[in-house]
């Protein structure tokens, strides 16, 4: 056992290291897609050879980081199969779709017009480039949509019917698995989210160039372009998430209770503004959940279900199955250790199932369904040794979410304050705080990309021990692997991604400090 | 439509982008040859070359991926957890290759184009010789087992088991490398017609078709050694009832009942043939690629029929025959087979936009006075 679960601690370290370095770079591209290809519109309705530089430059940008993106995708890609394997079948069937409609929407739409966006400034005409890469911002976000979907259907896994006879789950409505408001809010918030960080690296950049008056009405440019895509993209980021905290409510309650740091909840339940968490507290004592905390009252309840009284459940209330009425009438619903003995029951209808269908025994095979169809939503709870396997790690979400919240404001103010003084022309040579201010917007892109890598965190850590939520843990869901062979792969993917990324970043900084030096109001060929 | 004949047209895409993905390995063969060139000049037109394609090679090899998940998820799920070092390498090799390209010429790329230019070395040898074996390993068998009723069991749960080698004992299998070496070599041998059709320098095109000369002829003896390994190979026969048993010859009684299959494979390695030696006969001719990649298309689309169809097990188990693997046991449900034919239909217009965008980006040939001219940003 000891040697499973370190296969099951090395495969969830490699797959949240690749993805980790994955969506370092996947982000900017997202997002500095749609920049481009509103500079290059512009470009194209003016004819003015500075909108044609501002262009180039950031276009350069956006190649060296999409290489490492491609790079570390398909390893994520092909991970389902080499180390989740049972995962692969379990869910293949409606966990690929999303995959193969990827691959032949999307990837093949951003391969090919990527080529004409870099190469083909004089091989085809205007209008043609225009249209690439417009087709190359939008092939990039298409193939967000599909992983996303794939994504949020293990987040709420629905559209789907277990299959005794096969030993998997199979779709049963491809509509409910792309449009689940799981795989909508996913969606719109993540793509949203890297427009707002490809707004803040160009901010960013920009205020490095202006400290170091290099290209200023470049700087401007750009400023106003990336300043607009980053403001609409926060607004929109945190409409979207207030939509994806009222599905995780839903779908994922125990993911929102550790998100705040809730073991009790109540009625009219307060949202945590800031706290520490006692790390003295378990699921198992009476400790104060947290050392210190302000709280805004009524927030929670309003966040998760738009209705201030309502009743929103902590950990423990999930454990033991306990509810509640808007008046404060408790609810009993299904506690844990429940769960788990109907998990176990569903496990035992299906592996009597082969032997009722070998001997043709339809009486049988009618209990069977029955019990089955009863308790097969509970079914990976068969797997767990107890409730408290159930939870996740209550600290490292609590912070993230926080952090993420925290920083998702200050990018609201940021990005409206960016466009003020944009258009009110306050960043000029004579304000004395310009100094400070560049610098503020330099520190905000490292600041937004710990933002965003924040939300996967919550995303990703908020669901254990689920593979699948409610249906498969991790430690059913691996290959049958070593732990020493996985180590291996993690320590050389380790090493190459960080060799990757420390080239990545200086190749980009290369790129921003020999460019500046340039005239950028002439476009280069 | 009935769920047999969607499996079936499923095997028929995965051979599709099968087939597409070998002639596109011409990149990486392109790739193992660029410690060939006399030149830096020559150097960076072939760089460049191959630079404004790797991404259909690559984006081939991930959508391949991908249909192979959507539709026989089985497979996905026996051969890539079960196969694990092979499939790793494989992987390791594409994603240096990615970054390498894009990072080689750049300002600040740190450890150099040298270093840059070995990554695009070892994906162009390690990626068609190990893409080869992962293949041939689908003809000879591998030692797994498939037992679905695993999952029901917590301390012993993989469904897909394989020995405890892990995909290393593939890549040793003699077999396997002379496969391998075959699509090395056959990737070598498309790239010098690429590089002759694309590369608008003298210099370039002789040297590749002295580089044509000794490939070619490798390639040629490694294909009809192969083709003779797997025609006398024991395969899986599957009867009406799903019942698996071993069977000898079994891929060259699929050539013989299947006789369009034959006379594919007839065609497919005339017009391979035809390429190369128009190329190599005429030193004006510079369109070998065509007739050589349409005839490499056509050979891997009947090798993947003779794997798939006729009741063949495509991924036979050396060790229980009953855990081989087929396309009614392995494939998708019939709902969402289905649904992906749907997505399928689009095919033809992915297709069609790429060609249309070759035709762009190919219509002038690359020259030393382009690479010259172009922003330094703006080339590989």
């Amino acid at each position: 056992m000891n040697e499973l679960m370190n296969v099951v601690d090395w495969s969830r370290a490699q797959f949240a290291l690749t993805a980790i370095y994955h969506w370092l770079f996947v982000p900017l591209t997202l997002g500095l897609g749609v920049i481009i290809a509103i500079m290059e519109t512009i470009y194209y309705r003016t004819r003015d050879q500075k909108w044609l530089a501002t262009t180039r430059f950031w276009m350069t940008i956006f190649g060296v980081n999409f290489a490492i993106g491609v790079a570390t995708g398909i390893i994520l890609e092909f991970e389902f199969g080499t180390n989740w394997s049972n995962y692969s079948w379990f869910v293949g069937d409606i966990f690929g779709a999303p995959l193969a409609v990827e691959g032949i929407l999307a990837f093949f739409m951003e391969s090919t017009f990527i080529a004409i966006m870099f190469f083909g400034w004089k091989k085809v005409s205007p209008k043609f480039h225009l249209a690439a890469t417009w087709l190359t911002a939008i092939g990039a976000s298409l193939s967000a949509l599909w992983i996303l979907v794939a994504n949020a259907w293990m987040q709420d896994p629905v559209g789907c019917q277990f299959n005794p006879e096969t030993m998997r789950n199979e779709m049963t409505s491809f509509w409910e698995v792309a449009t689940s408001p799981m795989a909508m809010s996913k969606f719109f918030h993540t793509v949203l989210s890297a427009w707002v960080l490809a707004g803040a690296f160009v901010v960013g950049v920009c205020s490095w160039m202006m400290m170091r008056k290099r290209n200023v009405e470049h700087c401007h440019r750009s400023l106003k372009v990336g300043g607009w895509v980053g403001l609409i993209g926060i607004v929109l980021t945190i409409v979207t998430g207030d939509s994806s905290a009222v599905t995780v409510a839903k779908s994922q309650p125990m993911k929102l209770a550790a998100m705040e740091g809730l073991y009790e909840g109540h009625n009219a339940q307060e949202i945590v503004a800031f706290g520490i968490l006692n790390p003295a507290k378990t699921v198992d004592n009476n400790e104060d959940p947290f050392l210190l905390n302000i709280s805004i009252p009524y927030g929670l309840s309003f966040l998760a279900t738009h209705n201030i009284d309502a009743f929103v459940p902590g950990i423990n209330d999930i454990i033991n199955g306990i509810s509640k009425d808007e008046k404060g009438n408790i609810i009993n619903t299904v506690s844990y250790e429940e769960r788990i003995k109907r998990g176990k029951l569903a496990q035992e209808a299906i592996a009597q199932h082969h032997a009722a269908t070998q001997s043709n025994d339809a009486v049988a095979l009618d209990e069977i369904s029955k019990v089955l169809d009863e308790n097969f939503k509970y079914f990976g709870y068969g797997y767990l040794d107890s409730p408290q396997e159930a939870v996740p790690n209550v600290p490292l979400t609590f912070y993230t979410f926080h952090f993420m919240v925290t920083i998702g404001g200050y990018l609201l103010l940021f990005m409206a304050l960016v466009l003020f003084f944009e258009y009110k022309k306050k960043l000029n040579d004579k304000a004395k705080w310009n100094k400070w201010w560049h610098w503020l917007a330099i520190l905000t892109i490292p600041l937004t990309y710990l933002c965003s890598a924040s939300g996967w965190i919550v995303a990703e850590v908020g669901r254990q021990p689920w593979t699948i939520q409610d249906l498969m843990p991790n430690k059913v869901a691996i290959s049958d692997l070593s732990a020493g062979y996985v180590q291996t792969t993690f320590w050389i993917f380790a090493v190459v991604f960080t060799a990757l990324l420390i080239a990545d970043v200086s190749i980009i900084c290369k790129q921003i400090a020999k460019k500046s030096k340039t005239d950028l109001n002439v476009a280069e060929f | 439509m009935t769920h047999y004949i969607l499996q079936n047209y499923w095997w028929l895409i995965i051979s599709i982008l099968g087939a597409l993905l070998v002639f596109l390995l011409f990149v990486q063969g392109g790739q193992s040859m660029l410690i060939h060139a006399k030149t830096d000049g020559q150097r960076s037109m072939m760089v460049n070359s191959l630079g404004r394609k790797w991404e259909f090679t690559f984006t081939t090899l991930v959508t391949f991926g991908g249909a192979f998940f959507a539709s026989f998820p089985l497979f996905y799920s026996t051969s890539f957890g079960g196969a694990y070092w092979l499939w790793m390498f494989i992987l390791f090799s594409f994603v240096i290759q990615a970054v390498a390209y894009e990072y080689r010429s750049k300002h600040g790329n740190i450890y150099g184009s040298k270093f840059y230019d070995t990554l695009l070395l070892i994906n162009g040898i390690v990626g068609p010789v190990l893409l080869g074996v992962a293949v041939a390993g689908m003809f000879f068998g591998n030692e797994f087992t498939v037992t679905k009723a695993n999952i029901l069991n917590v301390q012993s749960a993989t469904i897909s088991q394989w020995g405890s080698a892990h995909g290393l004992e593939a890549i040793v299998c003699w077999k396997n490398l002379i496969f391998g070496f075959m699509v090395f070599f056959l990737a070598r041998t498309l790239a010098s017609l690429y590089f002759i059709n694309n590369i608008d320098d003298e210099e370039v095109r002789k040297a590749q078709r002295k580089h044509l000369l000794i490939n070619a002829p490798i390639f040629v003896v490694l294909f009809l050694v192969s083709l003779v390994l797997i025609c006398t190979a024991q395969g899986v026969q599957v009867d009406d009832n799903g019942n698996m048993a071993t069977a000898p010859n079994k891929y060259l009684h699929n050539y013989l009942e299947m006789w369009w299959c034959l006379a594919l494979l007839l065609i497919g390695v005339g017009m391979v043939l035809y390429g190369i030696g128009k190329t190599l006969l005429k030193p004006d001719y510079n369109h070998g690629i065509w007739f050589s990649g349409i005839g490499t298309v056509t050979v891997v689309l009947t090798l993947f029929w003779v794997l798939g169809f006729n009741g063949t097990a495509y991924y036979p188990s050396t060790i229980d025959v009953n855990s081989s693997l087929n396309l009614r046991n392995s494939s998708s449900s019939l709902f969402t087979l289905r649904v992906m034919s749907y997505v399928s239909i689009l095919v033809p217009f992915v297709l069609a936009y790429i060609a249309v965008a070759w035709h762009k980006m190919d219509h002038n040939k690359i020259t030393q006075h382009e690479i010259d001219t172009t922003d330094p940003d703006d080339k590989y």
